[in-house]
């Protein structure tokens, strides 16, 4: 079996700064996994480099099969990966409505055409019920930089799900969500992950999330991934226990 | 077209056309030849939609009307449509050609290549005498339409006003499209953009394209109403108005630009009879104040007063819930 | 002489008026990060300031020589005037905002500082041909030049060294260089970054203006001759790289003597060339030869 995301070798530095050193990670169809790991090791970095914003230095990334590495986001996205962000990357004067309109026209394909509207019905049913997944219809047609910070990170994961990826990385997909909400936030999303089947990555500093939601959690500190289970026997481990608050 | 939007439009096609009647005829020509201009302000327009300056739109409409210059003198084509036709045709070619190098850049080096590509075409035009007959231009008459001689202001106000109309309602739907939200979403956040699988470098250059062919357009339907065409089409200050009157008219609307297209023109006559001497200055702190207040345009602070009447008058004549409302 | 050795002195006389007129433009980006499209139309206030003045002071009557002085005196003295006023006036207003409006501001400014020139001197015109005629001939390889080409050159090479030294060895070059390369840091150090900008700004124009009124007593000062100035600044400053004074040098010689040679051997091209260099340079190197590429990162 195939695995759906295979990493080898990966390598990034910035200047001094050692941000990938080597890492090796496959991931399988289906599966959840939590990335951990204290500031600055270089989790947002590994998405970077998987979906394409940066370059790695060496190494290689493959998607089903395919070689990516090197190609530019707007090709990887197009083989099935999507992606939200630690800060949310939304069209801010765009109603909110829009931002999911673009988002499938987009992922259609064919839909950029440029005589027919972009309200079309067809993608209209789609955008509203993209946008319910995530409570996100009534706010339809508020500009999306009038949302408050909650609403604007849901933006973005529903953006991300509004592509019908194969793979999403999220990046701390409940930053920015109050405490109380951060385990709704993150039942829906999963469920809306478990119910298309989609695999997922997703950057995690709130260990409770990660227990609850996680398969699999691989922990990143200086570029590599150090640990790799089930939540239970990564987070009960003392050395990743130490890793991860040590250097926070 | 959206059903709320079409009396406004049919209301001012019908002023259009009522105004060639009501004018004195100087004014008409004006209005032909501020019509024609309007097409190259409204790619800039698109342009700035998407968050590009482009300082060189001369290129194109200097272009399209060497094109008919030439078609004239060198082929004796003198339909007025195929005229604009290859006006059309020019202005996407050379967009195309000089896109792939400047769709590659943004904000600043966009905005300057835009402008150094028009000097360019002012440049070899001035110099290439035999050919374009330098500074002194080349003449675009005689001028038929289907047969019919297109001479008189009244059958070229008409004209014009007809091909300003399609390209409205053309540019409508594109602005309305995937395409032309995508464009609009660029200005945003191209990051995004690039992360929902579009390619941002393709986006820019197809609305540059457009915006090429749409001066194209103009620059031939500009040299067949006044009868000449000369290299200052291309001068980077005929962009600089062209930007100017894209300001001033604002991104939100298709229609604004051609408004203050005329706007402008009449202005222009008016204050060049009055104060030629301090024209420039008044343009420049016009400019200023639109920069500093008003970045939005002219059409922004109209739409803002629109939005704010229709929801004062939708809270007086809706009734009021009898408690606060649930949220 | 052969065709050559000609193209290369034509080429560096027009680059020592290129570079007074590009080097302002350049260091004036590095430091605010404002491309001022109203650039050349300082060199075209310095130019009428330097032969109005010059023609003044001659009417005296005596030290014609003086007329030097007098035009380098009178450009550094709308340097010290318009400067901050244009900097402090309008400059001021505009910094963080989006590159577009920036852009366009700063054309807004390039119609006054031409209304201007037409309100206050139009229908007239300058010639301060004395000190050009002053210098007199002198003869190279057996072709006549006038030694006014070699004023030119020295009041360039001069220029920027002291440009040159001013960034790179003084205290105030320090504070540049901080400012221009993380200005939230300079600021918590105390350094008064508006201080700063003025400072430079300032010194951009001084150094435009120096250009046009060197530049004048070999034409005729008309309103509006240097309109196209800005573009040619724009495309040497890009060629070599923006914010770099060594850039601008370079892309000056680089210009000239591609325009020197377009004269020469194809006239049509003459106005064309240095667009063309201009792309060809930015297609090899994006960001101009010398230029510090600023990536931003999310």
């Amino acid at each position: 079996m195939t695995r759906l995301l295979e990493v080898e070798g990966l390598e990034m530095r910035f200047g001094r700064v050692t941000a990938a050193d080597g890492i090796d990670v496959g991931v399988a169809s289906g599966e959840l996994v939590g990335i951990i790991g204290p500031n600055g090791a270089g989790k947002t970095t590994f998405v970077n480099l998987v979906t394409g914003y940066l370059r790695p230095l060496g190494g290689s990334i493959r998607v089903d099969g395919d070689e990516v590495t090197g190609k530019r986001p707007y090709e990887i996205v197009r083989l099935g990966v999507a992606r939200s962000f630690q800060i949310p990357q939304l069209f801010l004067s765009l109603p909110v409505l829009d931002n999911v309109l673009v988002a499938l026209a987009v992922a259609e394909g064919r839909g950029l055409a440029p005589w027919r509207p972009l309200r079309e019905r067809h993608r209209l049913e789609a955008a509203y019920a993209a946008l319910a997944r995530f409570g996100l219809d009534t706010d339809a047609d508020r500009a999306a930089g009038e949302l408050p910070e909650g609403g604007r990170k849901l933006l973005d994961v529903a953006l991300a799900f509004a592509l019908g990826p194969r793979l999403l990385l999220l990046d701390e997909p409940t930053s920015g969500v109050s405490a109380a909400e951060k385990h709704t936030v993150m039942a829906t999303v999963v469920g809306a992950l478990r119910q298309q089947s989609i695999t997922a990555l997703f950057i995690e500093h709130d260990m409770d999330v990660v227990r609850r939601f996680a398969d699999r959690v691989l922990v990143l500190s200086e570029g590599r991934f150090v640990a790799d289970g089930s939540p239970d026997e990564v987070l009960s481990d003392p050395e990743v226990r130490r890793a991860v608050a040590g250097k926070a | 077209m959206s059903r709320a939007r079409l009396p406004a439009a049919v209301a001012l096609a019908g002023a259009f056309c009522a105004w060639w009647f009501v004018v004195p005829a100087w004014i008409g020509f004006l209005t032909t030849v501020a019509l024609a201009k309007g097409l190259a302000i409204l790619g800039v327009a698109l342009l700035l939609r998407a968050g590009l300056v482009s300082f060189g739109q001369g290129l194109f409409f200097c272009s399209g009307a060497y094109a008919a210059g030439f078609a004239i003198k060198e082929w004796g084509v003198h339909d007025a449509l195929a005229l604009i036709g290859l006006g059309l045709a020019a202005g996407i070619g050379v967009a195309l050609l000089t896109g792939l190098l400047v769709a590659r850049y943004r904000e600043l080096f966009f905005a300057m290549l835009t402008l150094a590509f028009s000097m360019m075409l002012y440049g070899i035009l001035v110099k290439e005498y035999a050919t374009t007959g330098g500074s002194q231009g080349m003449t675009v008459s005689p001028v038929t339409l289907l047969g019919h001689g297109l001479g008189g202001g009244r059958a070229q106000y008409f004209f014009t006003l007809a091909c300003v109309a399609l390209v409205v309602l053309l540019a409508h739907r594109f602005v309305h499209s995937p395409l032309g939200q995508l464009a609009r979403a660029l200005r945003d956040n191209e990051i995004r953009a690039g992360y929902l699988g579009a390619s941002v470098q393709r986006t820019v250059l197809a609305t540059f394209v457009v915006a090429g062919g749409m001066a194209g357009l103009g620059g031939a339907l500009e040299g067949i109403s006044v009868g000449h065409v000369d290299p200052t089409l291309s001068y980077w200050t005929q962009s600089g108005e062209f930007v100017f009157v894209a300001l001033l008219a604002g991104t939100g609307s298709v229609v604004a630009p051609f408004v203050g297209s005329v706007a402008f023109e009449i202005g222009r006559s008016y204050a060049l009879t009055w104060f030629p001497d301090q024209w420039q200055i008044v343009l420049g702190v016009v400019l200023l104040g639109f920069v500093l207040f008003l970045p939005g345009g002219l059409w922004s602070a109209w739409e803002a007063a629109a939005t704010r009447t229709r929801s004062f008058a939708r809270r007086r004549l809706q009734p009021q819930p009898a408690v606060g409302d649930g949220g | 002489m052969s065709t050559v050795t000609i193209i290369l002195i034509d080429g560096l006389v027009t680059a020592s008026s290129l570079f007074l007129l590009s080097a302002g433009l350049s260091v004036v980006f590095g430091v605010l990060r404002i491309l001022n499209l109203a650039h050349g139309s300082l060199f075209a206030l310095g130019a009428f300031a330097g032969a109005i003045l010059s023609i003044d002071y001659l009417k005296w009557g005596r030290f014609p020589q003086g007329s030097f002085v007098v035009l380098a005196l009178s450009a550094l003295a709308l340097g010290a005037v318009a400067g901050p006023l244009i900097e402090r006036g309008l400059l001021r207003w505009i910094y963080g905002r989006e590159q577009v409006l920036q852009l366009l501001a700063t054309y807004a400014l390039f119609l006054i500082l031409e209304g201007l020139q037409q309100a206050l001197w139009g229908g007239q015109a300058y010639s301060p041909w004395v000190p050009y005629s002053l210098l007199g001939q002198m003869t190279i390889g057996g072709i006549l030049y006038p030694r006014y080409d070699l004023l030119l050159f020295g009041v360039a090479a001069g220029a920027g060294i002291l440009l040159w030294l001013l960034l790179n060895r003084s205290r105030f070059g320090r504070l540049v260089v901080a400012a221009t390369h993380d200005p939230e840091m300079s600021r918590a150090m105390g350094i008064d970054l508006s201080r700063v900008y003025t400072v430079t700004f300032a010194i951009g124009t001084a150094l435009a203006a120096l250009g046009g009124a060197f530049w004048a007593p070999t034409i005729t000062v008309l309103p509006g001759f240097a309109v196209d100035t800005t573009v040619v600044a724009f495309a040497v400053v890009v060629i070599g790289g923006l914010g770099s004074i060594g850039g601008a040098a370079l892309g000056a010689v680089i210009v000239g003597v591609a325009q020197a040679a377009a004269v020469q051997w194809a006239p049509n091209l003459e106005l064309f060339v240095i667009y063309v260099v201009m792309t060809l340079v930015l297609l090899v190197r994006p960001q101009g030869l010398f230029a510090r590429a600023a990536v931003r990162r999310i």
